[in-house]
């Protein structure tokens, strides 16, 4: 990818020497060719990773506007430069399909109009927000409140006979995240799905930059708290490829306990619940047991449910005794026996089969143009996990084990799950039965001023990524948050088509996507 | 003395259904928490959930007509008139002699009709889905449940439950391949017509999902209550339906104490046991994808078309 960059740009595209860590390369090119750069990355079969903007008016300059592509474990950045008084840029949607949320979503946020773009509706900012105000630029004050507007959202509409219109949503019957779902249906089969997000959007980006670095790790555990270690691992080493800074040996092994626990216990829980929605409530019961259990363990090791804030600048805020490791040993083999026998359950009930398989398919195809990532790409064929592609200690010792199935219906996302379970279970026991010794944390020092950093971590949905980058002053310019909802959230209106209208919720779950990590 | 009799067992046959059909679900429910392992809320449960309904306010749409104020009565009424035709514990039930099993089926039907008017009178998107999804149900289950119940009468000659419990309490028992058939279908039936797992699921949430639940999703406090209460006796009234055509022994033939206390005890026993089948397939099964709704009531149908076709064969 590299390559075909340079051999197209020659000394056009200008290597940003600012930005860590060395293997993933930032090149600078001219704003009329961002779109040119697009096509090479296509043939080469490139994904886009994540798109965005930022203010970069404390740099005396204007906006910038970032792209990341990647293909298989090399990611390469790609930026050029909006001036203020003309903050427009040349549209990938066209050539890439995630680009079009996030190009609206640039539009919204941080008001830099992406031309040749399909859709100028707004995304994530919504229409009882005043049109012009674009709280991701640093002239928006935060501290202050907006008056509210009169506004209507433009929904895709169908027409025809026997066409009808269902809305579902943003307050669901479940204890779930808001969101809304509107289909258009002819009898049971759905012919559309359109979704509205950013009904939980808490501006989040925007608070990073009022953050010192180390409270950020905290701030990172909280934009979805399902997957608060994944998110806060990922942020911390975006920090410290910028300082340079390499946590003992201990504290990355401990980290990725923790990590492979998230995994487990969001399986687990997920399982059970696809499960449910087919009203097999047996799983659900079953495996909400095995996941409390879990829980239970860490709130007893790590002082919280969930380990939020384990995950610091630097390493860890926990370390575990050897007693413990007996314990979680302990718990791993009562696992397996456990998870194998409801394995069995599941795999021998013709009744839920028939429900699961065949349900929301997502073809390979689709899941490679869509670009999706973590499970619901392993489910749809493609070859995809940071941990393998990317790895970090201890990955790069302890190899995980990549499943990756074709049929993409709800079945093989479960069944992708149910593999990785028994994976990170092996996992677990692998690190901890050769735990080094040592320290569990590094003096982190900040980052100095006009730097910029990029780390990838696979979390229980998939790949997160992060890029972050210091100000003049050393201080948070602009975080940017990608969880793969972003991209993945699409692939559910992709999935849906063919299906009938009681088979939503059991595809829904399927994805379980977040709906904080997408609307930050 | 003597004529105040019919009254009297009507009257405690109206009773024994207001009071029993909670206990029947608060049992399946009990039931279902054991299987999967959960504590269970407790066999009352059932009776709370009603009295709580009914303290609460009735919170109506702008646009509810007088149809869907009107529905929970008659649904409510409909449901117990029906409950006064089934013999339950007595045979000799005095509004069996003016009704048969096609009037029960009618009932239902008129049930049926107006929850579907209710659920598209709100003119919400799920109400009109839960109403169509209900009424292509019903227009399968319906006849199927007719032909299943018209095998059974052709071994008693005649179409009122008390007569066809009668005429199997008295006669001398014998294996008929034509009941096998018909009380397979009339299982089936019932899955469908009572919206238990796998053809509706009565404990979800999600509404895309819903059938029965879809078209009352707008009702609240004692609209819901009865709705609930009159599903409740509907369970009740298809197992005691399942009872009177397939085991009717232990019904009381005569009314006098000991026969009443006997028929009791046995209805007691029927439903406990039946509790348990019901609760084996709703934990051993997924809820169906909906379009397989008519393979599952097209197999009941061609079951008691078989068991029709088996009587005249074999019997």
């Amino acid at each position: 990818m590299k390559n075909n960059i340079i051999s197209l740009f020659g000394n056009e595209a200008r290597k940003d020497e600012s930005q860590y860590p060395a293997t993933v390369p930032l090149y600078q090119i001219p704003r009329e060719r961002f779109t040119e750069a697009a096509k090479p990355m296509k043939t080469a079969g490139a994904r886009l990773v994540a798109e965005w903007a930022t203010d970069e008016t404390s740099f005396g300059k204007g906006f910038g506007i970032y792209v990341c592509y990647a293909k298989d474990s090399e990611y390469l950045i790609l930026k050029t430069y909006t001036p203020l008084e003309d903050p427009t840029f040349p549209s990938l949607t066209k050539k890439f399909v995630p680009a079009y949320r996030f190009e609206r979503q640039m539009r919204s946020l941080m008001g830099v109009i992406p031309l040749g773009h399909p859709d100028s509706r707004p995304w994530i900012k919504h229409e009882d927000w005043q049109e012009d105000v674009y709280p991701l630029r640093k002239s928006f004050d935060a501290s202050k409140s907006i008056s509210r507007v009169k506004g209507e959202y433009q929904w895709i509409r169908a027409e025809g006979e026997g066409v009808y219109e269902i809305p579902v949503g943003p307050v669901h019957a479940g204890i779930i995240e808001p969101g809304h779902f509107r289909f258009q249906a002819v009898g049971e089969d759905v012919i559309n799905l359109e979704e509205k997000l950013g009904y939980v959007h808490k501006g989040i980006e925007k608070r990073f930059e009022s953050l010192p670095w180390d409270e950020g790790a905290k701030l990172a555990g909280r934009v979805s708290g399902d997957t608060t270690v994944a998110h806060a691992l990922c942020y911390c080493r975006t920090v410290e490829s910028m300082t340079e800074c390499n946590p003992p040996e201990r504290a990355l092994w401990l980290r990725a306990l923790m990590l492979e626990r998230e995994r487990i216990a969001n399986h687990l829980g997920d399982i059970g619940a696809i499960c449910n929605d087919a009203a097999f409530a047996f799983m659900l019961y079953q495996l909400t047991i095995l996941k409390e259990r879990l829980l239970r363990t860490n709130y007893k090791l790590f002082g919280h449910r969930f380990m939020m804030d384990k995950v610091i600048p630097g390493g860890v805020a926990i370390d575990i005794s050897d007693k413990n490791k007996e314990e979680i040993l302990s718990e791993m083999n009562w696992l397996t026996n456990e998870f194998e026998r409801l394995v069995i359950i599941y795999d021998e009930n013709s009744s839920l089969d028939d429900r699961l398989r065949d349900a929301g398919v997502l073809t390979d195809g689709k899941a490679k143009e869509l670009c999706v990532v973590g499970f619901t790409a392993r489910a749809s064929g493609q070859n995809m996990d940071c941990r393998i592609q990317n790895p970090f200690s201890p990955y790069d010792r302890i190899i995980p084990k990549m499943t990756v199935l074709n049929s993409g219906d709800v079945h093989a996302r479960l069944w992708v799950r149910t593999d990785e379970i028994r994976d990170s279970i092996r996992l677990i026991i692998e690190i901890l039965n050769s735990l080094p010794e040592g320290k569990i944390t590094e003096t982190f020092t900040p980052p100095s001023p006009d730097k910029s950093g990029f780390a990838v971590v696979e979390g229980w949905r998939g790949e997160i990524v992060y890029w972050v980058q210091s100000g003049p002053k050393g201080e948070i310019n602009r975080c940017m948050v990608r969880d793969p909802s972003s991209v993945n959230w699409i692939a559910l209106e992709e999935a849906i088509h063919g299906n009938i209208v009681p088979d939503f919720p059991l595809c829904n779950k399927s994805f379980n996507q977040s709906y904080s990590g997408h609307d930050l | 003395m003597i004529e105040f009799y019919p009254f009297i067992i009507e009257a405690i046959q109206i009773v024994i259904v207001l009071l029993f059909a909670p206990l029947f679900v608060g049992w399946v429910r009990m039931l279902k928490c054991w299987f999967q392992g959960r504590t269970s809320a407790g066999l009352f449960q059932p009776y709370r959930d009603i009295l709580k309904l009914f303290h609460k306010d009735v919170i109506l749409a702008e646009n509810a007509s007088w149809i869907f104020r009107f529905t929970p009565y008659l649904v409510f009424g409909v449901t117990v008139l029906a409950g006064g035709i089934i013999p339950i514990i007595f045979l000799n039930l005095p509004f069996a002699t003016v009704a048969d099993v096609i009037a029960i089926a009618a009932l239902f039907a008129i049930v049926r009709f107006f929850t579907a008017l209710a659920g598209m009178d709100i003119g919400t998107a799920f109400g009109g889905m839960g109403s169509s999804r209900e009424m292509m149900i019903g227009s399968l289950a319906e006849p199927a449940m007719l032909m299943a119940i018209f095998t059974v009468s052709l071994i008693s000659q005649t179409t009122s439950l008390s007569n066809m419990a009668d005429v199997l309490i008295h006669k001398e028992f014998i294996l008929r391949p034509s009941m096998a058939f018909a009380l397979l279908a009339f299982v089936l039936i019932s899955i469908a017509e009572t919206g238990r797992i796998p053809v509706d699921n009565p404990a979800t949430h999600l509404e895309l999902t819903m059938i029965h639940e879809a078209m009352i999703l707008e009702y609240s406090g004692r609209h819901l209550a009865l709705i609930e209460w009159a599903g409740m006796i509907k369970l009740f009234l298809f197992t005691t339906i399942g009872i009177a055509s397939f085991f009717p022994w232990g019904i009381s033939t005569s009314v006098n104490l000991i026969n009443i206390s006997a028929g009791i005890i046995f209805l007691i026993l029927k439903m406990g046991f039946l509790g348990i089948g019901l609760i084996l397939i709703e934990t051993g099964l997924a809820k169906m994808r909906i379009f397989r709704v008519p393979e599952f009531l097209g197999s009941a149908f061609l079951l008691s078309t078989l068991g029709m076709l088996s009587y005249f064969i074999l019997e």
